[in-house]
């Protein structure tokens, strides 16, 4: 026996149980609940069946949240499976002084979504820094509009997420590469590899799961973006509401006098159901990995 | 929640495939050809480098020259300069006047204070409980922890609203902060943590007669500081970081926390750009201290191939 009194596991799990029950399993059930009705921020709640799935399939501004998704992955999957590796690859050796380049190309994904989308708010801003340089250089008369297009705004929030992400991924790849062995690299060295011929064959090959995995990773953070979309067109989500994400809709709808709990909750579901394919992935990953 | 981590995040799932492959006996020096570069590569290195770390801290530095620029100097660049021509600390003070921003970093701190209590104790009890303690129905909570996994926080976000909300804690700091104060993956990261203790430690101590609290305090804890270190310090950034839920629960502007009152200093203020500066630098630099204290413990576990995102 590990222990005297058969309560005392359930004693010390019991408050992570307790919030497992009240915060995390009773809303997933409670969203499938609120789906099916028309519950306000302030009253409704009467059952209305199918009613808010009808409207999932007309909703021209869903239609644009998921194509900016489809966007937002198609641009992130490869500049983010490779930026970071080659970034890597440039931080991997011990030289002096490597712990503060570490750190620094580190510091954008502590920072928070809200702080970095203000600051790139500010560089993209009509007189903002690049338009400042690109007027001087004489590259462009006019402003170029990076947050008042529709496609532009949806760009310039991708550019600031692979910029945010870079350093994330790189950690991932820099843990990696330390499992590569050193023996291989010096037997293909041996064996006259030049050190490009040696990525190919030694570090791609023992990089690839980790590029799986990270190609999942970014899969699922396309399709939950919010703080970048949002801060970057004031809560609008640009010309038209176009540049709207599934959060910032799940968000909109969660609050004010024309929120809508129940579309707002089969919102969720969609998302949940979008998501739910490379987040099972990810689990049989880790446990091959486990 | 957290913006730093994403569930499911493991490096070195590739130790299994690669091959071990020794086609020379070990040595203790490596060889010298193969190791050290030619000074002309170290130079190509380091300009990368450099490179790199202006396009990384590029707009960091430019918001913080922003916000030290005077109210005279032309902050909107036809001829863009990154030293402030007359630097004054003023727009800091200036940020106080047009929203109480001491007030929202002490509600930031204040949120983040009870996630870390939380997240400290509850996780830590549960964790030593499904690593350590043999008991009927273990597996099946573990399955449950774990399958929460797959349900990314912005699914149930509209139904935890309503609940924070009957429990009469919309528009409060307990409500923001109440959801994420025992979070799911940390349980499983102690649960992992304590597993790895080695079995012979229990043991002995089960034969000296320990009971469970005193091979929680005595034995367990002292082996998984090193994760317990590493879930306070990304409980903190993913609090002090977090938009989105806070943004939902909270109505009053006395209550916000930093990230949502920044984004409604740019929402009422947006004309005068050194005020936002200043307000994302008191929002910024806080986060960059503390990682730069912890950031030791952070990239130890890179090189040794197992860090947890």
């Amino acid at each position: 026996m590990t222990h005297r009194r058969w309560f005392t596991p359930w004693l010390l799990a019991g408050p992570a149980i307790l919030w497992l029950a009240v915060f995390n399993l009773w809303p997933a059930v409670n969203t499938v609940i609120l789906s099916f009705t028309n519950a306000k921020p302030i009253g409704g709640g009467r059952f209305t069946g199918l009613e808010n799935y009808g409207r999932l399939l007309d909703d021209a501004q869903l239609a644009d949240a998921l194509l900016n998704s489809i966007v937002f992955m198609l641009v992130c999957l490869p500049l983010l499976t490779v930026l970071p590796l080659l970034l890597a690859l440039l931080v991997q050796r011990r030289i002096p002084g490597i712990t503060f380049f570490r750190t620094a190309f580190y510091t954008p994904v502590i920072a928070s979504a809200v702080v970095v989308a203000l600051i790139w708010g500010w560089v993209l801003d009509d007189r903002g820094l690049v338009n400042g340089l690109l007027g001087q250089s004489g590259l462009s008369r006019s402003p170029v509009p990076f947050l008042t297009d529709r496609w532009l705004l949806l760009f310039s929030a991708i550019a600031l997420t692979v910029w945010k992400g870079l350093g994330y991924y790189m950690v991932i790849y820099l843990s990696a590469l330390a499992n590569v062995p050193r023996e291989l690299h010096e037997a293909a060295a041996v064996d006259g590899a030049g050190p490009l011929s040696r990525f190919r064959h030694v570090t791609l090959p023992g990089v690839r799961p980790t590029m799986v995995l990270i190609s999942a990773l970014i899969s699922v953070s396309s399709l939950r973006v919010f703080s970048e979309l949002y801060v970057l067109s004031n809560g609008l989500g640009g010309p038209g509401g176009r540049d709207m994400s599934v959060v910032m809709l799940i968000q909109m709808y969660s609050r004010g006098f024309n929120g809508h709990l129940g579309y707002a909750s089969a919102l969720s579901l969609l998302l949940f159901v979008v998501t739910l394919g490379p987040m099972l992935f990810l689990l049989r990953l880790n446990r091959k990995a486990a | 929640m957290t913006t730093a981590r994403e569930p499911g995040t493991t490096a070195g799932t590739e130790r299994a495939r690669t091959k071990p492959v020794r086609t020379k006996p070990a040595r203790t020096k490596p060889a010298r050809g193969f190791n050290t570069p030619s000074p002309a590569r170290t130079a190509a290195r380091y300009l990368l480098l450099v490179l790199v770390l202006l396009l990384v801290t590029g707009p960091f530095l430019w918001q913080l020259s922003t916000s030290l620029k005077g109210a005279t100097e032309d902050v909107y660049s036809r001829t863009p300069s990154f030293l402030p021509d007359h630097p004054t600390i003023g727009n800091y003070g200036q940020v106080a006047d047009a929203i109480p921003v001491w007030t929202y970093a002490l509600n930031s701190v204040i949120v983040a204070a009870v996630c870390i209590t939380g997240n400290v104790v509850g996780c830590t009890l549960a964790g030593f409980a499904l690593a350590r303690l043999r008991f009927r129905g273990a597996k099946l909570v573990l399955g449950l922890f774990l399958a929460t996994l797959v349900l990314p926080g912005e699914v149930t976000i509209v139904s935890q609203y309503v609940l924070v909300r009957g429990l009469g804690l919309a528009d409060n700091l307990l409500g923001v902060s109440l959801p994420g104060a025992i979070a799911m993956l940390n349980v499983l990261l102690m649960r992992t943590a304590f597993a790895a203790v080695p079995a012979e430690l229990d043991q002995a101590a089960l034969v000296d007669g320990a009971g469970v609290w005193q091979r929680l305090w005595h034995i367990g804890l002292p082996n998984v500081r090193g994760m317990l270190s590493v879930i306070v310090i990304f409980t903190f950034i993913g609090a002090w970081d977090d938009f989105l839920w806070p943004l939902i629960v909270l109505n009053d502007p006395q209550k916000y926390t930093l990230t949502v009152g920044l984004q409604y200093l740019d929402g009422t203020f947006s004309a005068n750009p050194r005020l936002i500066a200043a307000g994302t630098m008191i929002a910024f630099l806080p986060i960059v201290v503390v990682f730069a204290l912890c950031q030791r413990f952070f990239f130890k576990g890179v090189e040794e191939g197992a860090v947890k995102g």
